[in-house]
Order: C-alpha cells, then sequence, then structure tokens
C-alpha cells in the first residue's frame, strides 16, 4: 500500500477535486480528510457514516466562582490571556475557553483549588463508506484545536484499513499552510503532491511547502492546476520545481466543469471526459507510474 | 480599529481583500497598517512589495533544566500536559518541539532548578509599503505551532488607525488566534459549495466572539440564494459582492493588485469601507 498525500501550501488550489478524481481513478483506495478544520471531501463524495467516534484533544480550565478567593494569580501567570474579567462587569474572573492551552498551570497554583480542568469533546471523527471505498474523515468543532493530533488520530485509522483491505493506496487530503495539521498528515507518506497554480503566491507558498517535505524526507511532486491562467508563470514553477529534483506530474487547465462538478457532487472525472479530465487522469498515470518504480 | 480579514476555506481572496482595502483606506487618507497573520504562508508583501526595515527572530520560551539545581522531585512532569518535559531515574529530558511555553515548569519547580530559554520558530518583519505601516510574520519552515508568532505580529500593530489583520485559513486555534481581539471580522468566501460549507464553520466559529462581522463574497458571477439564506440566518450582512474577472484574476497571478490593475475597484472597496463603518456603527449601538 502507498501512501499519497496531497497538499499545497497556498489554499483554494484545487487540493480537495484532485483527491476526489483521483480517488475516482484508483482501482483500491482508502481516503483519509486530513482537513479537519474545513473538511469538504463529504461534499464530493457523499459518505455513509459506519463509526462516529468522539475527540478529546485535551482540556479547559474552568473556574468555580464560589471557591474563588479572587487573588488574581491565575491571570497573572496564564500566559495565553485566557483567565479575563468578564465583560458583565462581575468581579469573577473567567477563563476564555478560545485562548485557553488547556496547559493546567491555573489548576495547580489556585491556591483555593477553585479551578477544575474539565476535559472538552473537540471535534468527532467518523469511518464511512463511499462509493470510491472506505474514508475516514473528521469534524473539529469550530474554534477548537488540536487539529493535529486528531488529523493523526485520522490518519492512523486510515492507514488500518488500507492494510486490512489491501488497498493499493490511501490517499490522503492535507489542510492549507505549513503548519502542525500539515506535519501531522505529512510526516512519513510515501508520496507528497503539491497542488499548486501558476500565481506570485502559488510559486512563493509552492517553494516553502516543499522545504517542508525535504525537512521530512518525503518524496514530492507537483500538479499544477489551472495553468493555462498564466502560462509564463506555469513555465517558471516548472523550472524552479524541476531545479529542485520535483517532478512536474501534470498541468490542469482552468476549467468551469470543476465548479460545476462541485455543485453536482461528483468528481470532475465524473462530471466530465472533457480536457480537464484527462489531464487529471495523466497526472494520475505520472503517480502510479512513479508508485510502481517506473520513472 | 483593527479588522481582521479571514474565510474557513482557503484560496478565496482574504489576500486580495486586505490589500486591497489597505490601498484604499491609505490612499483615502487614513493612517492605516496592514498586518500578516498568515504565517505559515505569509504573502502580502508580495502585493505590497513592502522596503522591510527591522527583522526580529521570536520564539516560544521553553525549559532549561539545571541538573546541579535539580532534585529530580518530578512535579515538573507531573504539570506538562504536552510531555515536553519527563522526569527520569536520574536525569529529566525536555522537548522542546512539544513545548507550548506556558512556564508552568519553571514556575512552579521547588528547587529553583529550571531556567527560560527562548526557542525560535520564526520572525517579524516591519516595515512601509507607500504610505502603509507593514508587518508581517513568517513561520520558520518544520515548525508545528502558529499561534505564538501570530500574537507577536499583532503585539505590533499600532493602537491608532486603522489595522488591517490577514488571517490564515481554517477554523482552528491559528484564525482564532488571529481575529479574536479584533474590532470587526470581515469574512471572505466564494458562491462554490466549498466555500459556501465553510463560511458557515467559520460562522459558527466565531458565534461566541463579541465583534460585529460581515461578509465579503468573491467571484461573484450570479445570485446565490443559498449563501444569502445561510448569511441572514446568522444575522450577517453581506457588505461586498466582488464579480469575476479575469483581468483580476490575471493581475493577481503576476503579483499585482485589483487596485493597480482593475479601475472600477476603487467603487468596491469604498463601498465595502462604507459598510464596515455603518455596521460596526449598528452593532456599538
Amino acid at each position: 500500500m502507498k501512501e499519497i498525500v496531497v497538499i499545497s501550501g497556498k489554499g483554494g488550489t484545487g487540493k480537495t477535486s484532485i483527491t476526489a478524481a483521483f480517488a475516482g481513478l484508483a482501482k483500491k483506495c482508502v481516503l483519509a480528510d486530513c482537513d479537519v478544520d474545513a473538511a469538504d471531501l463529504h461534499l464530493l463524495l457523499q459518505p455513509q457514516v459506519r463509526e462516529r467516534y468522539e475527540f478529546s484533544g485535551g482540556g479547559r480550565a474552568e473556574i468555580k466562582a464560589e471557591k474563588c478567593l479572587k487573588c488574581g494569580l491565575c491571570r497573572q501567570l496564564c500566559r495565553f490571556d485566557a483567565v479575563r474579567r468578564p465583560a458583565d462587569g462581575s468581579s469573577f474572573l473567567t477563563v476564555n475557553s478560545l485562548a485557553c492551552e488547556g496547559c493546567g498551570l491555573c489548576v495547580h497554583i489556585c491556591p483555593a483549588g477553585a479551578i477544575e480542568f474539565k476535559p472538552v469533546v473537540d471535534g468527532e471523527w467518523y469511518v464511512s463508506d463511499t462509493r470510491m471505498g472506505s474514508m475516514v474523515h473528521a469534524c473539529l468543532y469550530p474554534g477548537e484545536g488540536n487539529s493535529g493530533k486528531l488529523v493523526t488520530l485520522v490518519r492512523s485509522r486510515a492507514r488500518e484499513i488500507a492494510a486490512g483491505n489491501e488497498s493499493d493506496y490511501l490517499l490522503v487530503d492535507g489542510s492549507p499552510g505549513l503548519g502542525c495539521p500539515v506535519i501531522a498528515s505529512l510526516a512519513g507518506s510515501d508520496l507528497a503532491v503539491i497542488v499548486t497554480e501558476p500565481t506570485v503566491s502559488g510559486e512563493h507558498d509552492l517553494l516553502r511547502i516543499a522545504g517542508l517535505t525535504k525537512h521530512f524526507r518525503v518524496p514530492t511532486v507537483v500538479c499544477i492546476n489551472r495553468s493555462d491562467i498564466n502560462p509564463a508563470v506555469s513555465d517558471r514553477i516548472a523550472a524552479v520545481a524541476e531545479a529542485q529534483g520535483i517532478k512536474v506530474i501534470g498541468r490542469v487547465r482552468y476549467d468551469k466543469a470543476v465548479t460545476e462538478a462541485q455543485i453536482a457532487g461528483k468528481t470532475v472525472n465524473e462530471y466530465t471526459d472533457g480536457p480537464v479530465a484527462g489531464e487529471i487522469l495523466a497526472a494520475w498515470h505520472r503517480i502510479i507510474d512513479l508508485s510502481e518504480g517506473k520513472e | 480599529m483593527k479588522i481582521a480579514v479571514a474565510s474557513g476555506k482557503g484560496g478565496t481572496g482574504k489576500t486580495t481583500v486586505a490589500v486591497n482595502l489597505c490601498l484604499f483606506l491609505a490612499d483615502a487618507g487614513l493612517q492605516t497598517t496592514y498586518a500578516d497573520c498568515d504565517v505559515e504562508e505569509p504573502d502580502g508583501h508580495l502585493f505590497l512589495k513592502p522596503e522591510i526595515i527591522s527583522r526580529r527572530r521570536t520564539g516560544i520560551p521553553v525549559p532549561q533544566v539545571d541538573p546541579e539545581a535539580c532534585n529530580l522531585c518530578g512535579e515538573c512532569g507531573s504539570l506538562c500536559r504536552y510531555s515536553a518535559i519527563v522526569v527520569l531515574k536520574d536525569r529529566v529530558m525536555t522537548f522542546p518541539e512539544l513545548c507550548h511555553g506556558c512556564g508552568g515548569c519553571a514556575y512552579i519547580c521547588p528547587a529553583r532548578a529550571i531556567a527560560e530559554v527562548d526557542r525560535p520558530i520564526g520572525s517579524v518583519d516591519r516595515g512601509n509599503a507607500g504610505k502603509l505601516g507593514f508587518i508581517s510574520g513568517c513561520l520558520d519552515i518544520g515548525q508545528a505551532m502558529s499561534p505564538p508568532l501570530i500574537k507577536e505580529v499583532l503585539k505590533e500593530t499600532p493602537d491608532d488607525g486603522v489595522t488591517i489583520v490577514d488571517a490564515p485559513p481554517g477554523t482552528s486555534c491559528p484564525a482564532m488566534t488571529a481575529v479574536g481581539d479584533c474590532d470587526y471580522l470581515l469574512l471572505v468566501t466564494e458562491p462554490t459549495p466549498f466555500g459556501r460549507h465553510d463560511l458557515e464553520l467559520m460562522l459558527k466559529a466565531v458565534r461566541s466572539l463579541p465583534m460585529p462581522k460581515g461578509v465579503v463574497l468573491n467571484r461573484v458571477n450570479g445570485p446565490d440564494a443559498a449563501m444569502e439564506e445561510m448569511c441572514g440566518r446568522y444575522d450577517v450582512p453581506i457588505l461586498a459582492r466582488i464579480p469575476e474577472d479575469r483581468l483580476v484574476a490575471e493581475a493577481y497571478s503576476k503579483g499585482l493588485t485589483a487596485w493597480e490593475a482593475v479601475s472600477g475597484y476603487r467603487t468596491v472597496f469604498a463601498d465595502l469601507w462604507s459598510g464596515i463603518q455603518k455596521d460596526a456603527g449598528r452593532c456599538g449601538e
């Protein structure tokens, strides 16, 4: 089984549309949606949820007003400015749950024992069936943290399933950026496919995300999406990538059919057999050849 | 006034809106600062082309244990919820990448054996782009934690004038850190199923935040009843509808701003600014 992660650095370059199309082209695959704080793959694949689990990444501090001595030590020591005076003018301090990092220092130092550490459910994750195969996905409750932990959970369950049913591929839809959820979805993969676009920011962000895949020693290829928006920048991206030993596995044109497929809840290749689908298919064939060592 | 520009989905046009709004405000004579808090992939400089005056390295305070002073009591290890400090039989091990910098171990150590040292995670640049103030954070490649760096960028924003905060995509801790303390929140999205779905996640994420919020629809090419209905349901006004325009996309691809490339954009951002002022006033009453 080969584990292929689709990432981008810059957001909105077409990761999810391309991952879904690849899934339809792969014969035996398992999917993992690791963009846990803005997951969209389910909109194209309509998963039937088979198993549902709660995710708790940690906990939050909570001050019990009846025990609080109002000494303010917690507020003084909290490095995350999470202990605040409430807006209603009350003299009791409260913990802002968005700012609370869950370190537990206030719980430990409170002289009155007035602060409790409450485990918090930060999200849910699911094992589902789709027409492409099994899919593991998650939903981080809006505004919650610990997305890296949730990504690790999703990925390891997807790996188990892929190993268990002898899948050829595990396709991982990553998140934008290069911080904790990206590192969690990338480290230890067999291949990273960077989806970029021919814009100055696409180019800039490609170099940073390629630096990250190099840092984690993950073999990397690039797919240039909407390549005809600016062919000159596409050529420049291709040259920069090749100079770093990164193969360009495909150029996919801008086509309104990609958005139309999204609206229809289908993958691009299910929706159309036009040239854009052919270009995605060609990119997928390059990935197969690379993973079978034919290149 | 601090205005954060955010979106659940990436690539919807946050930076385009933030940069062009800045250019409009500066042109209108307001003291304006652009603050790039998308520290994992900061791109504002590609369009504003600022002159950088200073660069400051910044980091997370992590523990350094003095083995002579340490009596291996184990209190630090049992406090730390991130397993960043572990007490063994004969020594204490630290894992700086796991440390969130809460300072708890150093504070509670009965033997005063723990000092804190800075572990760099990125840098904060300051400069000017014409009349605009410019601040931008850039996370070092391989670093996982962006919120501490985002806070450092926000610390440098001025109290007076208008600051436009370009937030990272998503709905989790980095985005929440960037928008948490702003006075107005602009949510940028595009009229696609992904754009609508992720806007709803964002609207849920920011529901408990006190500041007024408005939506900017980007790349609009017709009415979108489902989007209008959803914004109505969350009681968030749509302040601007930016038409889909290949000229803008091409300008963006070259690192030009819509402001420079397309003359009609002045009105779009003038309207957006008056919409923000009116909406901020409405919520303040």
